[in-house]
């Protein structure tokens, strides 16, 4: 094992040295990129909160990241169910379809999306976001909420009709408390995906519609501030609490 | 549970996917083999050409509605389209039929001796055939081009060098890939075994190591390496500062550059999966083949290796599978000649509005993500089996 430590040690560094470097050069007090700042400040903090372009980005995200995650959680959840208890012949086929869209390069999917959307004027729109974020997400969701049901008792669901309960009620007094910690670590999935998209974003956000990725996208090319490493340290920063949520979710799943 | 209610559960989500995944995407592929805009805009002219034999010229019927037609469309504003197809595939080809068109109703009958004496290329049959090749509905054009052919005369052809482009294209994007691949599972299998082989807490604060960039999103990351490498960046600044380099060196838009931080970015996605064989793996077999006298090597090799191969296999497709459709980070950290398959797709939506060519990249590019998926497929299976 010291050996394997040892050898870990430096891919490890790789992994995190970047997200920590982010973090320092954000923590400058001048627009210097520079890991060894003579005093720390929240200066670029401040203007990400104040800059009305990233607050604007930041609220598109959250509408849209919170539109794809009620679409593709609440579809996806459904789909998961019916594929569990539905025994159809063309399971493996059908699981294929929903997952798709995780499996196609999400350049192609951006393609199509703005042809088809641009056709029907959807191009240019949150709508069109929402949209394209909840089927690049919804197979997240659909495969969480699989595995969940995969861990239940089958007979319940014959326990509750035994007792007079109808399919419909067994579901929502039966079978949804027992897989919520699944549906909701599927739903964390489904905004962490929305939060990440950029390609979707890059064809169909029209102006003012810019996210997150799609801000950070254009101001780095423009001028590199320290601003946009506070952003990202804030995204990290998300991301250690969906860690977090979906550990805590798997434990009470278990 | 009734199977209804199980199809009324599973609808929504097949409804959304059908408009919103499927439809678009089979309207990519057509878009990638149709050819509409001779159709659209000069219907008397292709009639004219599909009842032609390809002989010599057309009759005066073609040079007519040729006449007819191109006015009428530039009036419109509607000969855009039908300019930007027939210069894709025959440059030269706008510039002749614009000076028809700019020419309005000054021409007069015979049309077949006063369009040749506007713009000599009408006299010449290849003009024509170029015209004829654009009737549609279907064309090869977009999709061979893609792969730097081109329909000819005598079947098909190689591109002109100069104009030689995509061959290269699709090599360096599976070139770039397949390093990235590789790097990938070297640098997660160890960091998997190391994770397998921990203790609580240990285990879970090295998975959350892992699992933090892995949830952070790729432009997070990506801009993270773009401050780092910057000239006036960290890291040129302990180089300079270290005596190491007299000048700071442009890291930027180098394909170095582009490697790193596409490995950074996808290492996780290699982890995972390996992690999650090696966690089902019975630690009894290395031990049993211990107690039998195999060293760390052979153990290694025999029993390690031959387990593992499926999470190999999974996180390998993966880490290829978002590898050859990455647009973000090599647009970000890569020059032009580090420019994948994406960045293409984009630029042709985007920049040069050719749909045909941005939908026939797509569909190449979904081939071969769809071999690749094949290919894992069969690895993985092979494995299972072997492990059988």
């Amino acid at each position: 094992m010291p050996w394997l430590i040892l050898a870990t040690g430096p891919i490890l560094a790789f992994l995190l040295a970047p997200l920590l470097a982010a973090l320092v050069m954000s923590l400058a007090p001048t627009e210097t990129l520079t890991l060894a700042p003579a005093s720390l400040s929240l200066r670029w903090y401040a203007e990400f909160f104040t800059n009305p372009r990233w607050i604007q980005a930041t609220i598109n995200s959250l509408i849209v990241g919170g539109g794809a995650t009620l679409v593709a959680t609440l579809l996806g959840t459904a789909a998961a169910i019916g594929l569990h208890f539905g025994r159809f012949p063309a399971r493996g086929l059908l699981l294929s379809i929903l997952t798709l869209p995780v499996v196609t390069p999400f350049i192609v999917t951006g393609a199509a999306l703005f042809f088809a959307f641009s056709a029907v004027g959807l191009s240019g729109s949150l709508v069109g976001l929402v949209l394209g974020h909840s089927v690049i997400a919804s197979p997240f969701v659909v495969v969480t909420v699989l595995a969940a049901l995969q861990g239940q008792d089958a007979n319940l669901l014959r326990a509750a009709a035994s007792l007079g309960a109808s399919p419909l009620l067994a579901l929502r007094r039966v079978v949804l408390p027992l897989i919520a910690p699944g549906v909701a670590a599927g739903a964390v999935f489904a905004f962490a995906t929305s939060l990440d998209e950029f390609i979707i974003s890059l064809f169909l956000a029209g102006p003012g519609q810019f996210t997150l990725p799609r801000q950070m996208y254009a101001t780095v090319r423009e001028y590199t501030t320290p601003t946009i490493l506070a952003a990202a340290t804030l995204l990290v920063a998300l991301s250690i609490l969906f860690v977090l949520a979906t550990e805590a979710l798997r434990r009470r799943a278990a | 549970m009734p199977r209804g209610l199980a199809a009324a559960l599973l609808a929504p989500l097949l409804l959304l996917l059908g408009l919103g995944f499927l439809a678009p995407l089979l309207a990519l592929l057509a878009t990638a083999v149709r050819d509409p805009e001779l159709a659209a805009t000069l219907p008397g002219t292709r009639a004219e050409l599909v009842a032609w034999d390809g002989q010599g010229l057309p009759g005066e019927g073609a040079f007519a509605a040729l006449a007819r037609e191109s006015t009428a469309a530039l009036a419109d504003r509607r000969l855009g389209p039908l300019t930007a197809r027939l210069n894709f595939s025959e440059p030269g080809l706008r510039a002749a039929l614009l000076r028809v068109a700019r020419a309005g109703g000054r021409l007069s009958a015979p049309f077949a001796d006063s369009v040749p004496a506007l713009d000599q290329r009408w006299a010449d049959p290849a003009t024509w055939q170029a015209l004829a090749a654009a009737r549609g509905p279907l064309t090869s054009l977009y999709l061979l081009r893609a792969l730097d052919l081109t329909p000819g005369a005598a079947g098909i052809e190689a591109v002109p060098a100069d104009l030689a482009l995509f061959r290269e294209l699709f090599a360096r994007t599976l070139w770039v890939s397949l390093l990235v691949t590789l790097a990938c599972i070297l640098l997660a299998y160890p960091l998997a075994a190391l994770i397998a082989g921990l203790r609580p807490p240990w285990s879970g604060i090295v998975t959350a190591m892992v699992l933090v960039p892995f949830w952070s999103s790729v432009l997070v990351r990506s801009t993270a390496w773009f401050a780092l490498l910057a000239r006036e960046g960290p890291v040129n600044e302990a180089l300079l500062a270290a005596g190491l380099i007299a000048e700071p060196l442009q890291m930027l838009g180098t394909r170095a550059a582009v490697l790193v931080a596409t490995i950074h970015v996808l290492l996780p996605v290699a982890v995972l999966p390996l992690l999650a064989v090696m966690l089902r793996l019975d630690p009894r077999l290395p031990r049993a083949a211990a107690s039998l006298g195999a060293g760390p090597w052979l153990r290694f090799w025999r029993i390690w290796l031959p387990l593992t191969l499926p999470g190999v296999a999974a996180g390998g497709a993966l880490v290829f599978l978002l590898a050859i459709g990455f647009y973000i980070t090599p647009a970000l950290l890569g020059g032009e000649r580090d420019q994948l398959i994406a960045w293409f797709i984009a630029q042709f939506l985007n920049r040069d509005v050719n749909w045909g060519m941005a939908a026939a990249l797509s569909v190449w590019l979904l081939a071969l993500a769809g071999a690749v998926l094949a290919l894992a497929g069969l690895l993985a299976g092979d494995a299972w089996r072997a492990r059988r």
